[in-house]
């Protein structure tokens, strides 16, 4: 009876008021949510093809292949005026990529190198490290790329009064012009070389290894392969009788002709972008090794193993697994701040982009191929980085 | 104890020695910091001859050589370039700064309006200045003047139009003022609207879920640039034919929205290092969701996130200096505006210009990243693992 009594209000509070069931709930603010968004992509939609039907703008992609009639300063593949907008499109982001990869190429470097410069023990160093680290995170990445390009490299002297470097190089204010690489015949061999010295160096570290699991023999593994890499190439290259002419830049009157050069533009923003990414790598990779515990490398000391390769065996590996993450967005970041060239006139992605979408009027559209672009970058780059993550990953026992 | 002398013990204590040399001394201190290994000796001469070699130039062209006053471009141009410096000077030229200071900071704001902006300023720092002193009561009263009153007051006080005030068109506002005002509305919005972001990822609904991720990773893809630009081009197209959005709007709304994906995945690196216990005990005391993330869940994630907050902060407030690329003048873009300004061209120009902006930006962002130790510190309560 008493049972009853204490059940009876319990059912009959569930039956009554739904708005006190979690899932009745649930399943209605997810409905509303649903209809709210369903309501505004369909005025939105509705919006958009009313005020493209007035502006008469054409739809659909069919403009990719007409021409696009302006020119790029820049370009890795042949592109005139009269080449299509797709190519341009494409000219925006091979010159993207270019920047992309050069800049992390840099940034790591120089981060690394900021980055333990800041743990060193010389307080000099590590005290200009800092600087280095405090000045460029604290200032906007587009001040250090007009930085570059309105103050430095825009006070450069004219073509004709060029700053000469070793190796027939020039620097003026219209970029760095160095001398351009013809390539004859039997030049194939090089990649051909290359691509064999580093099969054959894999091959026989693996097999260099098993060597000293089997016998404690160890090998110079590193000088090998090296020796290997490089030697493999130089020796097809002399083998084909050095199919290699340099085509020299010559100053002329009021210009330089002949060579090969690279406007300021890339300089300018390559420049930038390395240098501010740098600054946010050594951070991340001062954050790596420090994270690594005192006790690893006591540990590995009372082996008895070289401070070398302590450092090489023990604290790097464990390190790299703090520091890939955060290294991952920072090369994403530098490749999506590389859409700041449109700031100084560097024909990457969103500059040769907004430029057809300017002349088309095709906002749609080429919108979503940007967006399309830079989101396949994005995710691309964090899949391999979950893919990697867990191949590193700790294995815990 | 013992009574009788033992020779071979001594009797008198011996005089304390001195600390080793190399903690006390001058000398010590640079042997043990600069000299310790022959790689330190090689490292310390690179880093002097690199100093020795950089440093007179920076500082003559900063101070020594620096033109400080004048009216016109002939003070910062050599003779040759129509002015009155000697062939071959360099330095900066600070007259320029000065001279065109008031546009820096307001842009093309009406010269009899400006005290408007100035009082906006002058509330801020009164507003601002107390929430930032953790010391000081009435903290929530504060924040609700700050972050609802305050806004609204501001933007009548700027753009005018009502109690008899001149309408100041928001194409005319310009310089620090934008940059300040872009950041302020940026993180006012950004911080709530982060924090329901990233509730919202990590809600069991769906629907919901689906939708905050799909923002979150969609705006955190493309450049901020492409975010500013889709403001500014697809907005107007979404809109009702007849409606029209003011270009600053689209800039402010662009800029929030880029940073509160950001911040809701700062958050939700919070809300993912709370044990799931403190979520449980909340519950199994009857708290409701909101009173459980209210009080117990969101206080404990956003203090173990404050660094994550306040360097998206810093990001956004960097990041501001974009919207130069969809045409607006903001402190970066006003100064540049000045670069083929016939009163002031010279070489030493953009050089002198862009290096007061990186001043500016650099002490708002290294204030931040200072005032964000210091509270990393105040609220500390010792549980961190």
């Amino acid at each position: 009876m008493t049972d009853n009594s204490i059940r009876a209000p319990a059912t009959k509070r569930a039956s009554t008021s739904l708005i006190y069931d979690p899932k009745a709930r649930s399943i209605f603010f997810q409905v509303l949510t649903l209809v709210i968004l369903v309501a505004l992509v369909w005025s939105i939609a509705h919006n958009v093809s009313v005020n493209l039907a007035r502006s008469n703008t054409a739809t659909g992609f069919g403009f990719l292949a007409g021409r696009s009639g302006f020119d790029i300063g820049q370009s890795l593949i042949a592109y005139t005026s009269d080449s299509t907008y797709g190519r341009a499109i494409l000219v925006g982001f091979l010159n993207t990529m270019m920047v992309a990869v050069t800049g992390i190429i840099t940034a790591t470097i120089v981060g690394f190198i900021i980055g333990i410069g800041r743990l060193s023990k010389n307080w000099l160093i590590a005290k200009l490290c800092t600087v280095y680290v405090e000045v460029f995170r604290n200032i906007p990445p587009l001040l250090v790329i007009f930085f570059w390009y309105s103050g430095v490299l825009a006070i450069l002297p004219q073509p004709r009064d060029a700053i000469q470097g070793p190796l027939s190089t020039f620097l003026s204010n219209r970029g760095l012009t160095f001398p351009a690489t013809i390539w004859g015949e039997g030049a194939w061999i090089l990649p051909v070389a290359i691509l064999v010295g580093i099969v054959v160096a894999f091959v026989f570290r693996t097999w260099s290894v098993k060597r000293q699991m089997a016998t404690g023999q160890q090998l110079p593994n590193g000088w090998i392969s090296a020796a290997i890499i490089i030697g493999l190439p130089l020796l097809g290259f002399i083998a084909m009788g050095s199919p290699l002419t340099f085509d020299y830049p010559v100053e002329g009157r009021f210009n330089l002709s002949g060579g090969a050069n690279i406007r300021p533009e890339f300089v300018a923003l390559y420049l930038a972008l390395s240098l501010y990414t740098a600054a946010f790598i050594a951070e991340i990779i001062r954050a790596g090794i420090k994270g690594v515990g005192k006790g690893q490398t006591e540990a590995a000391a009372a082996l008895g193993v070289q401070p070398g390769k302590i450092t090489r065996l023990v604290v790097v590996p464990q390190a790299f697994r703090i520091i890939i993450p955060p290294l991952t967005s920072q090369y994403l970041n530098l490749t999506k701040n590389s859409s700041l060239g449109v700031a100084i006139g560097f024909p990457e992605l969103f500059s040769t982009g907004s430029t057809s979408l300017n002349q088309t009027g095709q906002a749609v559209e080429m919108i979503t191929i940007m967006l399309t672009i830079y989101l396949s970058i994005s995710i691309a780059t964090s899949l391999f980085m979950n893919w990697f993550n867990a191949k590193m990953a700790l294995v815990e026992r | 104890m013992s009574t009788h002398k033992l020779s071979y013990v001594r009797n008198d204590m011996i005089a304390p020695e001195p600390p080793p040399v190399s903690a006390s001394s001058a000398s010590g201190w640079i042997r043990t910091n600069l000299l310790a290994t022959p790689k330190d000796v090689v490292l310390t001469i690179v880093a002097i001859a690199s100093l020795a070699f950089a440093l007179p130039g920076i500082i003559n062209w900063l101070f020594i050589n620096a033109s400080w006053v004048g009216a016109d471009r002939s003070v910062c141009a050599t003779v040759v370039q129509g002015g009155t410096q000697p062939d071959g000077w360099k330095g900066a030229c600070w007259a320029f700064v000065g001279d065109r200071f008031q546009q820096f900071m307001f842009g093309r704001y009406p010269i009899e309006e400006r005290w408007r902006v100035m009082l906006v300023g002058f509330m801020l720092i009164v507003l601002l200045v107390p929430l930032l002193i953790p010391k000081l009561p009435y903290k929530a009263l504060n924040a609700v003047l700050l972050f609802l009153v305050y806004p609204v007051v501001s933007f009548f006080l700027m753009h005018g139009n009502v109690l008899g005030l001149q309408r100041v068109e928001t194409p005319l506002w310009g310089g620090m003022m934008v940059t300040l005002i872009l950041s302020f509305v940026g993180i006012a919005v950004s911080f709530p609207v982060g924090i329901l972001l990233a509730l919202g990822r990590r809600s069991n609904m769906r629907v919901l879920k689906t939708l905050c991720v799909v923002f979150i990773e969609v705006i955190r893809g493309v450049p901020l640039v492409m975010v500013l630009f889709m403001a500014n081009v697809m907005l107007p197209l979404f809109l009702p034919t007849g409606w029209s959005i003011d270009n600053f709007l689209r800039a402010v709304i662009g800029v929030s929205l880029f940073a509160s994906a950001y911040m809701a995945e700062v958050i939700r690196g919070g809300l993912q290092a709370i044990p799931k216990g403190q979520g449980e005990g909340a519950d199994s005391l009857g708290l409701s969701y909101w009173q459980k993330t209210r009080l117990i869940v969101l206080p404990q994630a956003i203090k173990l996130v404050i660094p994550g907050i306040v360097n998206t902060f810093i990001g956004l407030f960097k990041d501001t200096s974009l919207v130069a690329i969809i045409g607006m003048f903001d402190l970066l873009n006003i100064i540049r505006l000045n670069f083929t300004d016939t009163t002031w061209i010279t070489p030493m120009t953009p050089l002198t210009g862009l290096v007061f902006a990186g001043l500016i930006y650099w002490i708002f962002c290294f204030g931040m990243s200072r005032y964000s130790a210091f509270m990393e510190r105040h609220l500390d309560t010792g549980h961190k693992r």
